[in-house]
C-alpha cells in the first residue's frame, strides 16, 4: 500500500521532470536556430556588409548597405506613425472607455487585427495605396509596418493604463486636476514602462516582418532614400539572397539574418535596461 | 436628529439621498458639518460614511451610474449644483485616501503637482510652499534632504504625512479623511492623528473611520450611521458616554458591527 505521501512525491517528481523535459524540448530548437543563425553568418561577417550595396548576379563583392538602411527607414517611419496613433487610441480605451460598449467593440476589432496575418495587412495595403499610386514605394512599407505595429501598442496602452490603479486617479482628482492632465502627467508616467515596452515589442515585431513588404516596399538593388519608390530592406532582401543560386548571395543572406537577430536582441535588452532604469527611479 | 445647535456650519446636508444605479446608499441624510472642528463618521461597513464623505468633493461623479440629489451647501453654495466648477470645489475640499496614493515623481513634485494647477507661483515661493506644506505635515525633518527622490521610497506612514501634505498645499477649507490609518501600524497612526488634531485649526476637517477609539480619540463631532442613514450625529463625548439612541449605544459598546 502506497501512502498518500509517496504518492504525492511520485506526482511531483513526474510532473516536475515533464515540465522540465519540455522546457529543454523548446530550447533545444531555440539554441538550434540561434546556433546555425551565428554560425553560418559569423563566416560570412566582413565590412563591405555596411559600406557597399546589394550586388547584381555574377559579382563577387558586394554589402548589404542599402538594405540596412532601407530596413531603418521603413521601421523609424512605422514606429514614428504607428506608435503615437496606438498610444493615443489605447488611451482612449484604458482612460474612456473601460466599461463602455464601444469600448468593447473597439477592443474586440483591436485582437482581430492582431492576429490578422501580417500578408493581409500587404495585401490591403497593395490595393489602397500601391495600386492606385501605381508605384512600389518606401512610405507604403511603413504604413504596412505600422498597421502591424498599431494592435499591439493599442493593446498594451490600454492594457497598462487599466493597471494603474484608480486610487490614483482619484487622488488626482481630488486636487481640482483636470482629466487631461491627470492623464499626461499620472496615468502616463505610472503606465510608462509597460506603455515603453509595448512599442518597442511591436518594433522587434515589425523588424523581421517580410510578407507585409513583398507587396507595398517591394526592395530595390540600388541604394535610395526615397519615399516614393521601392527601397531595399532586410527581410525581403534575405528571402531573395537566400532562394538565390549563388553562394555569395547566400553567405550574405545568413549575414544578413545574423546582424536582424542581433539587432533585435539589442533590441530586446536595452527595452529591459531602460524599463529597470524607470521603475527604480520610480517615476 | 442632528438637531445640534451649531453657530458656524461649514457644509450643510439636506435631504441628502444618494444612488449606486438602483440601489440607494444613502436615505435622507441631513448634518450641519462645524467649520474648524473635526467630525468622525462612523459606522459598521456598507453604512454609507464613505459615500457621504464622497459627496462632499463629488468624487462620485466620476462615475456614471452614482447620482446624489438634495442639498449639499457649502458655505451656501450648493454643490450638487450641475454649474459648480468641480475642479474649484476640489480646491476648496481636499481628500486623503484609506492607502496612501503618493504620485510617481519627486516628493517635491507631489506637492507642487496640485499647486501648479490652481496657482502660479515663482520658484521660489513654490519652494516656500512646499517647505510649509511639509512642515504642517510633520514629514519635513524627515525628507528635506531628499525632495527630489522618488515618493514611492517613502514608508507607508510617511507616504501617508505626504498625501496630507499633498492636500494641505492646495491651501483648502475643507479636508476630507477616509480612513487614512487603516493601512498603517500604530506607531505611524498615532503620528497621523497627532497631525489631524494640529490641522483643526486651520480647517474643517471630516473623517471616517472604523475605529471608534479613534473617533474618540480625535474628532469634536461624531456622526454615526447605520444603513445608510444618519441615526445620531452629537458631541464626541456625548455621544460615547450618553448615546440618544439604542443602536448607538449597541455599536459602541461592540454588540453589533
Amino acid at each position: 500500500m502506497i501512502s498518500l505521501y509517496q504518492r504525492r512525491r511520485f506526482w511531483n517528481i513526474f510532473n516536475l521532470s515533464m515540465a522540465t523535459l519540455a522546457t529543454l524540448f523548446g530550447l533545444f530548437w531555440l539554441v538550434w536556430i540561434l546556433w546555425t543563425t551565428l554560425s553560418y553568418g559569423f563566416s560570412a561577417l566582413h565590412p563591405a556588409l555596411f559600406t557597399e550595396n546589394t550586388p547584381p548576379p555574377g559579382v563577387d563583392s558586394g554589402g548589404l548597405k542599402n538594405a540596412f538602411v532601407g530596413s531603418l527607414i521603413l521601421i523609424g517611419l512605422a514606429v514614428f506613425i504607428g506608435a503615437p496613433l496606438g498610444i493615443l487610441a489605447g488611451t482612449w480605451l484604458g482612460e474612456f472607455a473601460v466599461q463602455r460598449r464601444l469600448g468593447f467593440v473597439v477592443r474586440f476589432f483591436n485582437d482581430i487585427l492582431l492576429s490578422a496575418p501580417s500578408i493581409v495587412i500587404g495585401l490591403f495595403v497593395y490595393a489602397i495605396i500601391v495600386h492606385p499610386l501605381g508605384q512600389f514605394s518606401a512610405i507604403s512599407g511603413a504604413i504596412a509596418l505600422a498597421l502591424i505595429m498599431i494592435p499591439v501598442v493599442v493593446r498594451t496602452t490600454d492594457e497598462m493604463l487599466q493597471l494603474v490603479p484608480a486610487t490614483l486617479r482619484e487622488a488626482a482628482i481630488a486636487l481640482g486636476v483636470p482629466y487631461w492632465r491627470l492623464i499626461t502627467q499620472i496615468t502616463w508616467r505610472a503606465a510608462g514602462a509597460g506603455i515603453l515596452t509595448g512599442v518597442l515589442l511591436a518594433t522587434a515585431r515589425i523588424s523581421g516582418e517580410t510578407a507585409p513588404l513583398l507587396f507595398t516596399a517591394l526592395n530595390n538593388q540600388f541604394y535610395s532614400t526615397s519615399l516614393d519608390r521601392p527601397i531595399a530592406n532586410l527581410p525581403v532582401v534575405i528571402f531573395q539572397f537566400a532562394m538565390s543560386p549563388y553562394q555569395n548571395w547566400q553567405a550574405m543572406g545568413w549575414a544578413g539574418a545574423l546582424i536582424a537577430t542581433l539587432a533585435v536582441l539589442t533590441l530586446s535588452v536595452v527595452s529591459r535596461l531602460i524599463i529597470k532604469g524607470i521603475i527604480k527611479r520610480g517615476a | 436628529m442632528s438637531a445640534l445647535p451649531i453657530s458656524a456650519a461649514k457644509i450643510s446636508v439636506r435631504n441628502l439621498d444618494f444612488f449606486y444605479g438602483d440601489n440607494q446608499a444613502l436615505k435622507d441624510i441631513r448634518l450641519d458639518i462645524p467649520e474648524r472642528q473635526i467630525t468622525a463618521f462612523i459606522g459598521p461597513s456598507g453604512c454609507g460614511k464613505t459615500t457621504l464623505l464622497r459627496v462632499f468633493n463629488r468624487m462620485y461623479s466620476l462615475y456614471p451610474g452614482q447620482r446624489a440629489s438634495g442639498d449639499v451647501l457649502l458655505d451656501n453654495e450648493n454643490i450638487l449644483s450641475t454649474q459648480m466648477d468641480l475642479n474649484r470645489l476640489r480646491a476648496r475640499v481636499g481628500m486623503v485616501f484609506q492607502a496612501p496614493t503618493p504620485f510617481p515623481m519627486s516628493i517635491y513634485d507631489n506637492i507642487a503637482f496640485g499647486v501648479r494647477r490652481h496657482e502660479p507661483l515663482r520658484r521660489t515661493q513654490m519652494d516656500e510652499r512646499v517647505e510649509q506644506s511639509l512642515r504642517q505635515a510633520a514629514l519635513w525633518d524627515e525628507v528635506k534632504d531628499n525632495l527630489k527622490g522618488s515618493g514611492l521610497g517613502l514608508s507607508g506612514g510617511q507616504q501617508q504625512r505626504l498625501c496630507i501634505a499633498r492636500a494641505v498645499a492646495v491651501k483648502p477649507e475643507v479636508i476630507l479623511l477616509d480612513e487614512p490609518t487603516s493601512a498603517l501600524d500604530p506607531i505611524a497612526t498615532l503620528k497621523i492623528e497627532e497631525l489631524v488634531n494640529e490641522l483643526r485649526d486651520q480647517f474643517t476637517i471630516v473623517i471616517v473611520t472604523h475605529n471608534m477609539q479613534q473617533a474618540a480619540r480625535v474628532s469634536d463631532y461624531t456622526a454615526f450611521m447605520y444603513l445608510g442613514e444618519m441615526v445620531e450625529f452629537g458631541h464626541t463625548n456625548q455621544l460615547f458616554t450618553n448615546p440618544g439612541k439604542k443602536q448607538t449605544e449597541d455599536y459602541i459598546t461592540g454588540r453589533f458591527g
